[in-house]
């Protein structure tokens, strides 16, 4: 695999200490050993030692502390509420009533009874003290679940579309999906060790054959998409598989690679990238795909400066034919022509559908992905008793959303029952808006949060409904997408209105996202309170509801009307 | 206060310039006293003059034996009270040794002659944890006959606890037991001992001394000031400090509140050590006092005298007495102001557990409501209490790290009685009255037996809850001075999340060095409950090895039974590590006391 030419000063060819902190840290860490045994038992703090902190999100936990009381606590000589939030590793969202069950009984006794679904198809418990880390890993442990890599430099949580209707074709994509996550987690004894207690063993060669001792560059995503419904945002993916069907049957893969959300305010050199589509791939390639492609990004990744290091700055740096023919180099095969696909919309949809298998399945809307019993809705105790019936899977959904999976047609009554008797049949009454929203976790627990997001998000729609009310748009889907900070963890610059947090009570405003995923938003107000921001959306709004064409989307009109220009290519969305 | 302008015979322009800015500074009583004190002095002076140290007029039986004043003092009130004695018996020409229970040598004990004993009780009737060993020696079997010898006792107590000045009993009767002739019935004195101890000590001093010319009204009312050189400010004379800060340490979710208060000294002229306690003169709760005279039907505007003041019930019943615990006391006074048969019989009841029980059970205003005195007026009211106290709180801080200041640590003393919200009176005062620029008046209580080691010597610091206080001004002052010594603190507390007194600080300490080594123990966090005596155990080998450096011990905190339960942990540290039998672990302990490297302040 030669590269005349190519830069290499940068990456994992160079010797250690031409490379950032994070590759010292890692190739010392004994294979993400480190310390953590030694800090979990500390006593004074409910912290653990500088290093550890990095070493543990491989582990899927990182600490956080409640910001709502941070200063109140250093006012009281306290030290912060250390907290940690465990991020369960669940190849495409997929769950049994079993496994709700434990995730349910480990939220109400360490996690303040409260679930977060994530933006990746998985679950997030909140607020776990140090002290009971291994009793929920263990928890976990008993239904056959992990954290695995759902942090850290490495292969995050893999994602898959949740094609109710399509039953074969998410059976399989889905168990391609599980494949590739337990493929590319790392494979050393640190977790089992740590978490599990148990003895290390002698491994004959190197724990890591992928990954080495420096792992990833930095963290690497992978999605798995059914068309026509392109929930995952496979264009946000490090490396996305769009599922090519041909009469109902999986025949591969279009390959699209580089995509990627976050940004910096004020750094150019930062900036959202859509994943480029670069061919196409029998599915019997797919893991031998991820192998190639991840390889690529571990060898060529910048490993100096990690704001620089995702596989989409790689990309736009070698150029896009070069990295193209170094996976191919890897692959062994040149890739196929990529095939015709087509994608509606990036939203789910809610309600009952009937999968060609005949099981039905329930989408609810579960705002901003919180699973807990609120004044209204008692969503935590609904849910365990659906999850009791043992009549139900469960799939997260890449928007944040619950869908009761593949309930049998006479079960289904049942089902409506407790829904019923829960109210969780409310769920999904609410605007085109809001059914149509996301907001990542921010306040109080991301400790890179500027402004709020989670506790915010609802409010604000609230106030923009009544500008659509006036208009008669309460039922179109508009995607609303906020987030605490310009890391884009809620994918906001592919909503056709996107929300970042500056500071307390001020975002950038973005209008132009495409509907169905396809093209990145452009910043129409920067830095603004929300009464610029309503006045500015009323004007907006008011002029989509007289002008727009027919089926047009608000993302596609705000371009048209010349609200913002439209984004082409990534480098060009901070100009 | 003026003074002439015009210089007295004899006195240099220095020396006027001092008597008037003095003068100035001092009341009308001071005066009084101090016309009394030079007067004294004056004698002295004469009589050494005149080569006739002890009178010659004095009966020869009592001038030519040897007089000890010897006491035993917790928190410093029978100390101050030894000392005002024996200035008095020197005034008198009356020589005497005065002595401290815990250096006092007791194979001296058989050749005293005449001996006045001053003692406090603490705990359960038992002796300040000081005089422990001189009890234990005269107390046991190695006491030896004293016939020839004879004593007055002195017992320094208060009438709320159960064994009422119960050390002073003890040591009366056992000294009597060995043979010694009592000079004069034991008194025993509540906790405003001022005029019983007035009393007593004029008459000792008439006793043993020929002639007592210093026995002045001035002097008699206040004995205190007869110390040497004793402060402008002091328990009688408080002095009002401002309030600097004032926040809660417990975080939230707490089961309890625990405040942290800064009070600034400045202008005072108080100066302490760590170890030394502050004296606060609380208030009673308003709500509380408007309840209680609602209750008496009495007229909070109601014009009263308490100690030659004139001001208004409320104000009395605010500043002036305890309105919160009954004391057996007011429970006759109120049973004969009423004439309820119950509360006689409670009164009458000798088996004294069921009084205290029901006295536990309820507090002033439960007995007033439960025995209606229609048309008792205030002042019979106010003869059935007892002054209001001062509260004691370890100084949190160092003088060398904050001068001017000192820092409490409070724990909120809350509770319900009889379905009622019920709030300790100074605690409460100081957490719900005290903000930021309030004044509280204080005073600095001396804690001789609790010293930082002089020397860099390691130090064992055990605290629970807020026993941490004084460890804090420990370290900063080993901090401040840059002092060395390794240091070791095991705390205990309820909860670590809302609990952990200072952990901010003492995170710091460890960095700095100044803390050594840290550990913890969170009773309301496992099952299992561990306190500090587990930790000491757990670390047994290395707590061992610490003493064996001749590392100072120091437990402190709440909690009666925290002195015991890490006794008996060091007990068992002891004999296991050094393969030490029960007997010998107890003498090396003892020893320890001895040396003053073993230092206890429970409260
Ligand atoms: C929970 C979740 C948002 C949500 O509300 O669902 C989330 C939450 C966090 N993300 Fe994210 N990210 C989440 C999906 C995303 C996505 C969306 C996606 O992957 O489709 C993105 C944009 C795509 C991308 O990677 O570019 C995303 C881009 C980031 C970034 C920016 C990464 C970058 O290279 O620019 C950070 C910051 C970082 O990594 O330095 C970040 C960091 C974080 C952290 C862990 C903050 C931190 O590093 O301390 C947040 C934890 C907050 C909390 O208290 O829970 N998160 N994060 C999502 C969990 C996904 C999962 O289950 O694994
Ligand atoms: C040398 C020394 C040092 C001290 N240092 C400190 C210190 O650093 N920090 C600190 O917080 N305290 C300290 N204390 C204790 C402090 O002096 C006070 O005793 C304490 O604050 C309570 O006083 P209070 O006026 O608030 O309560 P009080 O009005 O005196 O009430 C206390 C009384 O309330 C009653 N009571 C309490 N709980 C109950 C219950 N559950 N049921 C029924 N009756 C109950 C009991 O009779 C108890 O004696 C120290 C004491 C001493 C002697
Ligand atoms: C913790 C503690 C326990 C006490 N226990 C008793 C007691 O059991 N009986 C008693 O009569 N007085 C008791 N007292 C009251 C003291 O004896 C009284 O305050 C005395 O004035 C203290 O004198 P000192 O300063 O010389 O130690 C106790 C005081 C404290 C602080
Ligand atoms: S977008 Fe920013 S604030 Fe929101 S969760 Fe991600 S990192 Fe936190």
């Amino acid at each position: 695999m030669s590269s005349p030419g190519v830069d290499r000063s940068r990456d994992l060819s160079q010797p250690l200490d031409r490379l950032g902190p994070d590759e010292r840290l890692k190739a010392d860490s004994d294979q993400l050993r480190g310390t953590i045994s030694d800090g979990l038992v500390a006593e004074l703090t409910a912290a653990v030692p500088g290093d550890d902190i990095k070493l543990m999100k491989f582990h899927g936990l990182y600490q956080q502390d409640d910001r709502d009381i941070r200063d109140e606590r250093r006012r009281q000589k306290l030290e912060p509420a250390y907290r940690f939030m465990v991020r369960v590793r669940l190849p495409g969202g997929v769950l049994s009533s079993g496994q709700w069950l434990k995730l349910d009984e480990l939220a109400r006794a360490y996690a303040g009874e409260t679930l977060r679904l994530t933006t990746r198809q998985t679950f997030q418990l909140h607020g776990v003290h140090k002290k009971h880390l291994r009793a929920v890993i263990q928890g976990l442990h008993d239904v056959l679940l992990d954290t695995k890599a759902a942090c850290g430099d490495g292969p995050r949580g893999v994602m898959s579309s949740v094609s109710p209707e399509l039953s074969a074709l998410h059976a399989e994509v889905y168990k391609l999906a599980k494949e590739a996550s337990d493929h590319a987690i790392p494979k050393t004894g640190a977790y089992r060790e740590i978490w599990y207690g148990e003895e290390r063993t002698p491994t004959d060669g190197p724990e890591e054959p992928l990954y080495g001792k420096t792992y990833m560059p930095r963290k690497f995503k992978i999605g798995f998409v059914i068309p026509p419904i392109n929930d995952i945002d496979v264009y946000a993916q490090d490396l996305g598989f769009i599922a090519i069907a041909n009469g109902g049957e999986l025949e591969g893969f279009n390959v699209a690679i580089g995509g990627g959300m976050g940004r910096t305010d004020n750094a150019p050199n930062t900036y959202p990238r859509l994943a480029t589509v670069i061919g196409f791939v029998a599915k019997d390639k797919v893991i031998a795909t991820c192998d190639a492609v991840m390889s690529v990004q571990r060898d060529y990744g910048d490993r100096v400066d990690r704001n620089h290091a995702r596989f989409k700055y790689t990309i736009d740096d070698k150029g896009l034919a070069f990295i193209k023919s170094e996976i191919e180099d890897r692959l062994g095969a040149a890739f196929a022509p990529a095939r015709p696909h087509r994608f509606t919309s990036n939203g789910d949809a809610l309600g009952w559908r009937r999968g060609e298998d005949g099981r039905e399945h329930l989408t609810l809307f579960v705002e901003n992905g919180r699973v807990r019993n609120f004044e209204k809705v008692a969503l935590l105790d609904g849910l365990r008793a659906i999850a009791q019936t043992h009549r139900a899977m469960f799939r997260v959904t890449p928007n944040q959303n619950l869908t009761i999976a593949d309930v049998a047609p006479n079960d289904r009554a049942h089902i409506e029952d407790l829904l019923r008797a829960y109210e969780l049949d409310r769920l999904n009454q609410g605007s085109g808006l809001r059914l149509s929203s996301m907001a990542c976790v921010a306040l109080p627990t991301c400790g890179l949060a500027m402004a709020e997001s989670e506790r915010y998000l609802p409010k604000l729609i609230e106030k923009i409904e009544t500008i659509l009310a006036d208009h008669g748009l309460s039922r179109e889907p508009i995607t609303i997408r906020m987030t605490g900070c310009p890391n884009g963890c809620a994918r906001p610059y592919i909503g056709e209105i996107g929300l970042t947090g500056r500071g307390p009570g001020k975002y950038n405003l973005y209008l132009g996202g495409g509907f169905h995923g396809q093209r990145l938003n452009k910043m129409a107000l920067e830095n603004v309170g929300e009464a610029a921001i309503l006045d500015y959306l009323g004007g907006v709004i008011a002029r989509y509801a007289e002008e727009r064409g027919p089926e047009e989307h608000f993302g596609d009109f705000a371009i048209r009307a010349g609200y913002v220009p439209e984004v082409r290519d990534g480098r060009a969305f901070n100009d | 206060m003026g003074i002439s302008e015009f210089r007295g015979p004899g006195f240099s322009e220095a020396q006027w310039d001092q008597i008037r800015s003095l003068a100035d500074s001092l009341d009308a009583k001071q005066l009084t006293w101090l016309s009394g004190f030079f007067a004294g002095i004056e004698h002295q002076a004469k009589s050494a003059l005149f080569g006739q140290a002890t009178p010659v007029s004095a009966p020869a039986s009592t001038q030519n034996r040897t007089l000890t004043v010897l006491y035993g003092s917790e928190t410093g009130n029978s100390a101050t009270l030894a000392g005002a004695l024996s200035e008095r018996l020197a005034g008198a020409g009356r020589a005497a040794r005065v002595l401290d229970m815990a250096a006092y040598k007791t194979r001296e004990l058989k050749d005293e002659q005449d001996l006045l004993v001053v003692t406090a009780t603490h705990g359960e009737g038992d002796p300040p944890a000081s005089a422990a060993g001189f009890f234990e020696f005269v107390e046991g079997r190695k006491a030896p006959k004293l016939a020839g010898l004879r004593y007055a006792v002195l017992g320094l107590g208060d009438s709320t606890y159960e064994f009422f000045c119960g050390a002073a009993r003890r040591l009366d009767a056992r000294l009597a037991e060995l043979g010694a002739a009592r000079m004069r019935e034991r008194v025993d004195c509540d906790v405003d001992y001022d005029a019983p101890f007035a009393d007593w000590m004029s008459a000792m001093v008439a006793e043993l001394a020929a002639q007592d010319v210093a026995k002045r009204p001035a002097i008699v009312a206040e004995p205190r000031h007869a110390a040497a050189n004793a402060p402008a400010f002091d328990k009688r004379n408080p002095f009002p400090a401002t309030v600097i800060d004032n926040i809660a340490l417990t975080g939230r979710g707490s089961s309890k509140e625990t405040r942290h208060l800064e009070l600034s000294l400045e202008g005072s002229g108080l100066a302490f050590r760590p170890g030394d306690a502050l004296g606060v003169m609380p208030r009673n709760d308003p709500v509380l006092v408007e309840r209680l005279l609602a209750t008496l039907e009495l007229d909070p505007e109601d014009a009263v005298t308490v100690k030659e003041r004139w001001l208004s019930l409320r104000d009395a019943l605010g500043e002036m007495f305890e309105i919160t615990a009954a004391t057996p006391r007011f429970l006759s006074h109120w049973a004969h102001v009423t004439g309820s048969d119950e509360l006689k019989k409670l009164r009458d009841d000798n088996t004294t557990d069921s009084r205290a029980d029901y006295l536990r059970g309820h507090h002033i205003l439960d007995i007033v409501r439960r025995f209606p005195a229609p048309g008792v007026d205030a002042a019979t009211f106010l003869a059935g209490l007892r002054p209001l106290q001062p509260r004691l709180y370890s100084i949190a801080s160092s003088p060398d790290f904050a001068p001017d200041e000192a820092h409490l640590t409070v724990s909120v003393v809350r509770y319900a009685l009889n379905n009622e919200p019920r709030d300790g009176v100074a605690s409460s005062h100081l957490a719900a009255r005290c903000d930021a620029g309030a004044t509280a008046p204080v005073y600095i209580q001396a804690n001789p037996h609790f010293r930082l080691a002089e020397s860099d010597a390691p130090i064992l610091m055990i605290g629970a809850g807020t026993g941490v206080a004084p460890y804090r001004a420990f370290l900063q002052e080993r901090e401040a001075r840059g002092v060395g010594g390794r240091s070791w603190l095991f705390f205990g507390e309820r909860n670590f999340d809302s609990d952990f007194l200072y952990q901010t600080e003492w995170r710091d300490f460890l960095k700095s060095g100044a803390l050594t080594r840290m550990n913890v123990a969170f009773s309301r966090d496992s099952a299992t409950k561990t306190y500090v005596q587990h930790r000491l155990l757990e670390h047994a080998r290395d707590v061992h090895a610490w003493l064996e450096e001749g590392a100072h011990v120091y437990v402190c905190g709440d909690g009666a039974k925290l002195a015991p339960d890490v006794h008996a942990a060091l007990m068992t540290i002891v004999q296991k590590q050094a393969g030490r039998s029960k007997a010998d672990a107890h003498d090396y302990l003892s020893a320890m006391q001895a040396a003053h490297r073993y230092h206890v302040d429970v409260y």
